[in-house]
């Protein structure tokens, strides 16, 4: 046992060294650990884009698909909903949709691409209930508004525009999913145009 | 403020006085050589096959139809699914290769001996179990082989007088083997016997370092309290707990010194681990086998079943012997004997350093029969094979034999007083 | 112990032949990076073996992304069953009435390769002969009294076993010297053994799909574990030197 002096910056450097090589080699051990958590190959095209033939759509009927395991609406508004759009936007929370809960392409009046067709995903933005579609007799839970969502969980309320009303407790407007016109008759839902 | 947090747990719990014990003060011999990285390769893998099989069980599905398409499923549409599967594969195998290395340095240094017989005896439950867990993962992926070779070795216990047949259906759950077979496996596999696995290795540690290590010479360094020089004391300091009663020679804290060393073991062992995931999961079909990856098909048997090589020299015996019940109790013999070694060995010498060479041949013989059974066991029973697995099973068991009768009364070379290099 | 020894030495490749197929295989070239190579066996495989044997556990639109083929072209040229490219490569004969057919249901394929080895499968495609007492009027010399009729015939043309009149030690004797196809076939000879060897390749792809990804993965660890070994090597040298 001699008494040779020790070099301490040179084992500092090494087991700080090691220490980081090491510990990027957990990192790494890490990645398919933590990669595998993600949505399987069979997650992914369970969960891949759904067409929606929308030729048979009369106004004022919806068409309930399902994408990624939740319900979407295509709903084909009539000229009297659309009009009713303006009307009511005192009483909205966000009514000209500032807040992210659409596509930039249907962040408009409608929050639609086409004005006649609103598309949404058909979950409340409280705590994930489906609400109620009505065409008609929405004026029983807001005066003067014709049609719109209820949600029959807690009572939240949207316009026709999927808008949230003011005083419920959804704090969001209904989720506008990506889609686009594959032609005159089809949405995608689940894709925006020109990405594959 | 990191003193501050330290002071606080060790007013509530052990943490520093644990540290110092089991590393930072624990006085290891100084001359240990390569043969003991097993140890610290056998936690690693230990560790991997943990956390691999707890991220496995998240996409397997235990049932007898869904089992198979599961595995294909992480195989295929999980991501990072296939490394998951061969990290856990791999390892399975790489866990006896290190345990039997493990096994074969207790053997020639005599780790066994007084006082660590217990020590010895944790460590054969630790291989039992370990086997137990072996055996009952492979049925999982439910291909050909894991059916086939459950079925074989379900079999065994048929060999028992009066109750096998009954005992058989009973580990079953059926008729033959079935999902219930399979959903019993797949409990005792991920929960139970991990469980158990993890308090052994745990009461194995606790049992070394209450005992010490041993090293290559054989000799302790453990001497009397009072009859060392302070100049020949080294210059580190070991825990009082193991100052109290004796003077510590020619030891070195276990950390950093070993923690260190074995550092470079663990790269070397990972290039070898490595190596097998990432360019040869099957092994050449020693740690896949190639008719595992179809499906299990109750109609049809593969045409040469063989067990995984880990559990080929035992099958081996079984084999050579052509009645099913002394086939089954040598085979079980034959891992007993090693059980009950510190008690077949009556020498007084540990090392096969300071031994006979009688006790070197000796050894030889039985590293010789056991390879040779695991080859014979791998493949076909033909007569020649079979009546070479008889001569080396004679072997097998002549090593123990000789050993008790030669031991006691053995030449060995002289014992230094203190450990060499 | 001299004459044990012997004995163990001529033992070792008895036991290694009794394991051994009993006819010798041609091995197949096998080069998974090309794609052409994979895709003629991909085409192969969709036209003549997809109507009896599945690949139920791969899907469609993975094995475009890694053979290199555009999603619509494939759908539209290779894919024959299920609707979206994201489905599982099943067939859609039911497994009882195939195997009141065939004597067996076809086997699913995307493991053979695994379980026969590259080998085997390209010999076995090659080794069809006609054989009047089998009910589909072929059978296979690596795989005897196959329940399988020789799907591609209409390529190779009917082959035979062929025999040729040779002297051996001054006498006559018939010698079986391989297959020879009656040249009814599409294609030649060379043409066909090229086209099994892309079938080949497509079904070592098929049994593994990531072994591409798996050797990269692999080079990258080892470039790792190199300099973390390294590493571990110079602090363990700078502490033990305490110890001298």
């Amino acid at each position: 046992m001699s008494n040779a002096p020790v070099d301490k910056g040179r084992r500092r450097f090494l087991t700080v060294a090691t220490g980081v090589v090491g510990g990027a080699g957990a990192a790494f051990t890490a990645v398919p650990f933590i990669a595998s958590w993600n949505p399987s190959a069979k997650a992914k095209n369970a969960g891949a884009p759904v067409e929606v033939n929308i030729a048979k759509a009369e106004p004022g009927q919806m068409i309930r698909v399902k994408w990624r395991g939740k319900p979407v609406w295509v709903v084909r508004r009539t000229p009297e909903m659309l009009d009713g759009l303006g009307k009511i936007e005192d009483n909205l929370r966000d009514p000209n949709s500032e807040e992210p809960q659409q596509p930039p392409y249907a962040a408009n009046k409608y929050r639609s691409i086409k004005e006649e067709f609103f598309v949404a995903v058909g979950i409340c933005t409280h705590l994930g209930c489906s609400p109620t579609y009505l065409p008609s007799g929405m004026g029983e839970h807001v005066e003067g508004v014709e049609s719109g969502f209820f949600c029959p969980c807690h009572g939240s309320k949207f316009d026709i525009a999927g808008r949230v009303f003011q005083s419920v407790p959804a704090p969001l407007n209904l989720v506008v999913p990506p889609h686009y016109y594959v032609d005159d008759n089809t949405i995608l839902v689940g894709e925006e145009k020109g990405q594959a | 403020m990191a003193n501050k947090f330290v002071q606080w747990m060790d007013e509530r719990i052990p943490m520093t006085k644990t540290w110092n014990i089991h590393l930072a003060q624990y006085p290891a011999p100084k001359n240990f050589n390569m043969w003991y990285i097993f140890g610290v390769l056998a936690m690693l893998v230990l560790v991997n096959q943990i956390l691999t099989g707890i991220w496995l069980t998240m996409n397997y599905v235990p049932s007898a139809e869904g089992a198979f398409a599961s595995v294909e499923y992480i195989m295929r549409d999980v991501e990072y699914g296939w490394l998951l599967r061969y990290m856990h594969s791999t390892g399975a195998s790489a866990f006896f290769v290190v345990v039997y290395l493990h096994m074969f340095r207790g053997m020639m240094y005599g780790s066994y001996q007084k006082p660590r017989e217990l020590l010895w005896l944790f460590g054969m439950f630790i291989f039992l179990v370990l086997m137990a867990e072996a055996f009952m993962g492979y049925l999982l992926p439910w291909g050909q082989m894991s059916y086939w070779g459950a079925q074989v070795i379900i079999s065994l216990f048929g060999a028992i007088p009066v109750i096998g047949d009954d005992l058989t259906l009973w580990i079953r759950g059926d008729y033959v083997i079935s999902g219930a077979t399979l959903n019993r496996f797949f409990a005792l596999h991920v929960i139970a016997l991990p469980l158990v696995l993890v308090i052994l290795v745990f009461l194995h540690i606790i049992a070394l370092h209450e005992v010490g290590s041993n090293n290559p010479d054989g000799v302790a360094i453990k001497k009397p309290k009072g009859s060392v020089p302070d100049e020949e004391k080294p210059k580190f300091k070991f825990h009082e707990r193991f100052t109290k009663k004796y003077d510590i020679v020619d030891a070195i804290p276990f950390y950093p010194y070993y923690i260190v060393k074995d550092l470079i073991g663990i790269g070397i062992f990972l290039f070898f681990f490595c190596y097998v995931i990432f360019f040869n999961p099957e092994m050449g079909g020693f740690f896949l086998e190639p008719p595992n990856f179809e499906p299990a098909n109750p109609l049809k048997t593969p045409e040469h079943i063989a067990p995984v090589w880990y559990f080929t020299p035992f099958y081996a015996i079984l084999r050579a012997v052509p009645d099913k019940l002394l086939g089954v109790i040598l085979m079980f013999a034959a891992i007993v004997l090693l059980a009950l070694l510190p008690w077949i060995d009556r020498g007084k010498v540990r090392s096969v350093r300071y031994r006979s060479v009688l006790h070197k041949l000796n050894l030889v013989n039985f590293v010789i029969s056991f390879v040779v059974l695991g080859y014979l066991g791998t493949q076909p029973a033909t007569p020649v094979a079979t009546l070479f697995a008889q001569i080396f099973t004679f072997l097998y068991f002549a090593f123990f034999v000789f050993l008790f009768f030669y031991s006691r009364r053995e030449k060995t070379k002289p014992v230094p007083e203190r450990v060499t290099s | 112990m001299k004459k044990l020894l012997i004995a163990l030495i001529t033992l070792i490749p008895s036991l290694a032949f009794a394991a051994g197929p009993t006819v010798p295989l041609d091995e197949a070239k096998v080069d998974l990076h090309d794609k052409a190579s994979l895709q003629r066996g991909a085409q192969l495989y969709m036209n003549y073996c997809l109507g009896c044997h599945s690949l139920e556990y791969a899907r469609y639109n993975r094995m475009f992304n890694d053979l290199e083929i555009p999603e619509e072209l494939g759908q539209k040229h290779l894919q024959f069953t299920g609707n979206k490219a994201g489905d599982l490569i099943t067939i859609n004969m039911s497994p009882d009435a195939a195997g009141n057919w065939f004597g067996n249901p076809p086997p699913d394929l995307t493991n053979v390769a695994r379980v026969r080895g590259e080998d085997w499968i390209y010999t076995y495609l090659r080794s069809f002969y006609k054989d009047d007492s089998r009910p589909f009027g072929v059978n296979n010399t690596v795989f005897p009294n196959v329940g399988m009729p020789h799907v591609l015939e209409e390529l190779q043309g009917l082959p035979e076993k062929t025999y040729e009149e040779r002297r051996i030690d001054g006498e006559m004797k018939e010698v079986y010297v391989g297959i020879k196809t009656d040249g009814s076939g599409r294609l030649t000879e060379s043409e066909y053994d090229q086209a099994m060897l892309d079938l080949t390749a497509f079904l070592v792809y098929m049994g593994e799909p990531m072994l591409l990804e798996q050797r990269r993965t692999g080079w990258f660890v080892f470039g790792f574990l190199l300099v973390f070994t390294i590493l571990a090597w110079l602090l363990k040298k700078e502490f033990w030197r305490d110890l001298k």
